[in-house]
């Protein structure tokens, strides 16, 4: 790992902000919102204190996978534009310190989740962890553009062990939650990668638009929003959601597949043809233009899945019926 | 040229900031602790047998 120039004597004092931004925060509120969704839909009576700490443990156990995905990453987040300014990179934290930051917090949020509430939400969240840190940071990122697919499901099992928390189970319904995160990563990521493609070529991360081109990934994308769309309209019809949440789901879907398609026949990810004069023939604002249809999907997949998480736990908490299909 | 006596300060400053989190979060952990414990025991913690 190459030492950051930052890692000198004259390095600025680790304050703890830095320590809890290794935490990645943004992250943790994204994971607390839908193992909070999962803890509800699961309809179990648990106490508030319990719920809460369930929840507690889930963003914690996912703060620790992030202090130690920064411990791993450092050489290729020092590279990055978006992530150089990270506490490891920039020198404020040593790596070790994320490592034993990491460890520690893994180990106390999944021995309270097993003591607290159950040893099979215990487990996983600590296979949750594990397959972050070690199967998406250290094996699947720097080795295939498959990379996001794959390590999806870290991101996706949350509402499973909120679900599994609240019962001790984990029924065909939880893992529905779970399928939803997992097919609506690709194209979330993707999306975003058209237009940061520079930044992973420059770390050699093999995220599709560098590996594959830019083509290849807007027709991937087109095709994980139409298997996409369906998961989540099923909760409508497995006794999950109710009225509201068909609504939402297929209207908000047929926005999805709408900017997905305006993406596919895009130029997005296409680097400007530095012959043409883009004055003389608008080639350069195509892209530019491009780039917006990535970005607008980008923005509304994150619209989407908060929507439909919020309409759920909305649903469960008012205490709504779910549909019937007879 | 900078002042060393100012630049420890500053890491003091910064290592203060660190320890009083560290202990808040582990005061707050083991109040966590003792009072999922009474929730989890519930009235059994009052109907032992002494």
């Amino acid at each position: 790992m190459a030492m950051s120039p930052a890692l000198s004597s004259t390095r600025a004092p680790a304050r703890w902000q830095d320590y809890f931004q290794l935490l990645k925060p943004r992250v943790m509120s994204l994971v607390v919102f839908t193992a909070l969704t999962g803890l509800v839909c699961a309809d179990r009576a648990i106490h508030p204190v319990l719920a809460g700490v369930a929840v507690l443990c889930i963003a914690v156990g996912a703060g620790a996978s992030g202090a130690l995905n920064m411990w791993w990453d450092a050489d290729i987040d020092a590279k990055m534009r978006r992530t150089r300014g990270r506490p490891v990179p920039a020198g404020r934290v040593q790596g070790a310190d994320a490592l034993a930051l990491g460890v520690v917090l893994s180990l106390f949020s999944v021995m309270l989740m097993g003591m607290a509430l159950n040893w099979f939400a215990a487990g996983l969240l600590a296979f949750t962890i594990l397959f972050y840190a070690v199967v998406y940071t250290m094996w699947l990122k720097r080795w295939t553009a498959q990379n996001i697919v794959i390590g999806g499901l870290a991101g996706a099992l949350p509402p499973v062990i909120g679900w599994a928390a609240a019962t001790g189970s984990a029924p065909l319904n939880a893992w529905l939650l779970c399928a939803i995160i997992f097919m609506w990563t690709p194209p979330h990521f993707w999306a975003l990668s058209l237009y940061t493609s520079e930044d992973y070529a420059k770390a050699g991360v093999p995220m599709l638009p560098v590996v594959r081109g830019a083509a290849s990934t807007r027709r991937q994308i087109l095709i994980y929003s139409l298997l996409l769309i369906p998961v989540c309209i099923a909760p409508a019809f497995t006794g999950l959601g109710g009225l509201p949440y068909l609504a939402v789901s297929s209207l908000g879907g047929l926005v999805f597949l709408l900017l997905a398609w305006r993406l596919y026949r895009s130029k997005a990810g296409e680097a400007a043809d530095p012959r043409n004069d883009p004055e003389a023939n608008g080639g350069l604002y195509d892209v530019r233009a491009a780039a917006r249809d990535a970005r607008n999907l980008f923005a509304f997949s994150i619209l989407y899945l908060a929507l439909l998480f919020a309409t759920l736990l909305a649903e469960h908490l008012a205490g709504l019926k779910p549909l019937e299909l007879v | 040229m900078s002042d060393p006596t100012r630049e420890n300060e500053t890491e003091a400053k910064a290592r203060r900031g660190r320890n009083i989190a560290l202990a808040v979060g582990l005061v707050l952990f083991v109040i966590l602790v003792f009072v999922v414990t009474l929730v989890r025991l519930g009235g059994n913690v009052l109907e032992r047998p002494l």
